[in-house]
């Protein structure tokens, strides 16, 4: 278990001083200057050292991004950090406790990331929803202007400034390039890359987007050295991860843990273990409903990070664990997903904007068992063609917990189509609302 | 995708007030020069916020003048982005997170609730009070279910305390914001598993 003096977010509940004096207690601020003059190069190469990789659900290392940005400044092309607080993956709920209880961990991240990047200007894009969120995070902001942290003319002698924007509830603006586009004030409709955002990015200049997490735990990596960090969890997949457990679990939480922790410890130790007691677990999906679902025989002695969950046909995503027990409905469930994303597709690519409605009403039905069982075998297919032929990924997210339900529960689906076939009835079949 | 258009009734004039012109005014200044475009979405907004949480066509033609954007434009924004109601709403405007992670802890029963009291859906009851809509995930799983009312999250909701908040909304009496339980906020119900150094076993904060 991770000892609390490696923990990153030390007010993660909010129940400390959320106030600036309060972090700086915490050591939030701790001599940033000292950070700052290690340099842009061995910043960089720090980040890399770490193995931290990016928290938004890609876990592409954030060093290596970092890096990417031009090194020679242009004036007419300035370089941005935008930072994605979108948080809208189901299941996911982690950086809203880091903007509203230990936001200053965020901001100095911001400030440090945004000078090995050579940016000095930063855009957070907070989801619409989190209203209190962006309050919050807006009063942080204030108070670091207020005490010279940031600013124009501020005591690390770094021009930066840090601005809050906020989106109106679209789950697509989570993807970068969308999220860009949205803040440009338009649709938020992803771009075909390349050019990636490194090269033309937001106002066609230079950008990097990056999770709120993946930059609040920078200043801590820096201050503790890339070995501290890459000595937690595994090699590949180190550091300490914020995990956000939701469902069938007695005591749902976000927690703070170490990459790599197995399953059952990380449900026993602080979520009071599975509804009913583990073998009462039908399923998890482990990081967000993205990825495909796990069934409990595979997921409860596997440790949660990012390559282990790979080689299950899953992955860690956004490390958000949504555990079902066995009262699941699981076509349900998954079907409920399939509407989350149709409902989100943005309608820019066919596959996706057509695909996800009809695999929707396709698995509502199976849910009630109103299919032919040939049709598992068509949904599995169709699935597969709007995989990888979308310009995101929200395509593939749609396709992918379709995928999982009938590679793991087909049997299920059957012995519902069967149930159905025995005492067939012509009541409308029951859909959420279109 | 959702298939959304503008009410069928709309008010003749929209004009933000003076105070809302002055917070436009300076928050376009968040964007480089000839950017103000990005401001889009914050002063839509802002023009829903001052008009009831809904925003007519004239709204919506206001933000174009004002951040000199073709009404096309801003239309496409304000029919694309979900949380822009384009009819009205009730006083209290129940977002339901009907999302898997609400679903698998009960939102089920709050739907009940909510179609007993209030009807279906995108109907403002006779009172004006209450109006709902099923949302997709909110954010806040491990508080799961929830819902969010205008502004604010109400979280670890069961159909008896969701019952009770309606009650208490409904009748002008104060509320509590966030959990329903007492959780400060996303930490595991009872004792704290994890910052114990720091805080003890939390009971000290959650009976605050």
């Amino acid at each position: 278990m991770l000892a609390d003096k490696d923990r990153i977010f030390t007010n993660l509940y909010g129940i400390g001083d959320k106030s600036l004096a309060g972090a700086r207690s915490r050591g939030a601020w701790d001599n940033t200057k000292a950070l700052l003059e290690l340099g842009r190069d061995k910043i960089i190469q720090e980040m890399k050292d770490s193995g931290l990789r990016g928290r938004g659900g890609a876990g592409f290392s954030t060093g290596l991004k970092w890096s990417f940005m031009p090194k020679t400044p242009d004036p007419l092309r300035p370089s941005y950090l935008v930072i994605n607080a979108d948080e809208s993956e189901p299941g996911t709920c982690k950086d809203r406790e880091i903007m509203r209880n230990d936001p200053q961990t965020l901001i100095e991240g911001a400030l440090i990331a945004s000078f090995a990047m050579g940016a000095h200007a930063s855009y957070i894009y907070v989801r619409g929803e989190f209203i209190a969120e962006r309050i919050a995070l807006q009063k942080a902001i204030d108070e670091a202007y207020d005490a010279k942290l940031i600013g124009k003319d501020n005591i690390h002698g770094y021009p930066f400034d840090l601005y809050v924007h906020h989106g109106a509830g679209a789950y697509i603006c989570g993807e970068e390039t969308a999220l860009i586009e949205s803040l440009e004030g338009k649709k938020g409709m992803p771009r075909l890359k390349p050019p990636f955002p490194a090269n033309v990015g937001l106002y066609g200049c230079p950008t990097t987007v990056n999770n709120v997490e993946s930059i609040a735990v920078a200043p801590t990596i820096l201050r503790r050295g890339a070995s501290w960090f890459a000595g937690i969890g595994k090699p590949n997949n180190t550091g300490t991860k914020l995990f956000s457990i939701s469902g069938h679990v007695n005591k749902p939480c976000n927690v703070e843990e170490a990459m790599s922790i197995p399953f059952r410890e990380l449900i026993d130790r602080h979520c009071g273990g599975v509804r009913g007691g583990s073998d009462n677990l039908l399923a998890v999906i482990p990081g967000g409903s993205s990825v495909r679902l796990v069934p409990a025989d595979q997921i409860i002695d596997c440790p949660m990070d990012f390559d282990s969950l790979v080689k299950l046909g899953s992955g860690l995503g956004t490390a958000a664990v949504i555990v079902m027990d066995k009262s699941t409905d699981i076509i349900r469930a998954i079907a409920r997903i399939s509407y989350f994303y149709k409902h989100e597709s943005c309608g820019q690519c066919t596959p996706c904007r057509e695909g996800t409605g009809w695999m929707w009403r396709v698995v509502t039905r199976m849910a009630e068992g109103r299919a032919h069982k040939r049709e598992i075998d068509m949904l599995f297919d169709v699935s597969k063609q709007i995989e990888g032929h979308t310009i995101c990924a929200l395509g593939d997210a749609a396709a992918w917990p379709i995928q999982g339900l009938i590679n793991h529960f087909r049997g299920e689906i059957e012995k519902r189509i069967d149930r159905y076939a025995a005492n067939p009835h012509p009541d409308p079949v029951r859909v959420a609302a279109e | 995708m959702s298939v959304r258009r503008l009410a069928e009734e709309q008010p003749a004039s929209f004009e933000f007030t003076p105070e809302n012109k002055a917070w436009l005014e300076a928050q376009i200044a968040k964007y480089p020069d000839g950017r103000q475009a990005s401001m889009v979405v914050p002063a839509l907004w802002q023009a829903q916020k001052q008009n009831d949480y809904w925003l007519p066509q004239k709204a919506i033609e206001k933000v174009a003048d004002t951040l000199g954007m073709p009404y096309i434009r801003v239309l496409e924004i304000a029919t694309f982005y979900t949380m822009f109601n384009l009819e009205p709403v009730g006083k209290f405007y129940v977002q339901l997170c009907g999302t898997t992670p609400c679903m698998l802890r009960g939102s089920d029963e709050l739907i009940a609730v909510l179609e007993r009291r209030v009807g279906p859906q995108r109907h403002v009851s006779a009172d004006g009070l209450f109006s709902w809509l099923e949302v997709e995930c909110l954010g806040a799983c491990c508080n799961a279910p929830m819902v969010q009312i205008n502004d604010d999250y109400y979280e670890d909701l069961t159909a008896e305390n969701f019952e009770k908040l309606l009650d208490d909304l409904a009748a002008g009496r104060p509320v509590k914001i966030g959990s329903q339980t007492g959780r400060v906020s996303s930490e595991p119900e009872g004792a704290l598993t994890s910052l114990t150094s720091f805080y003890g076993d939390g009971a000290k904060a959650q009976a605050e």
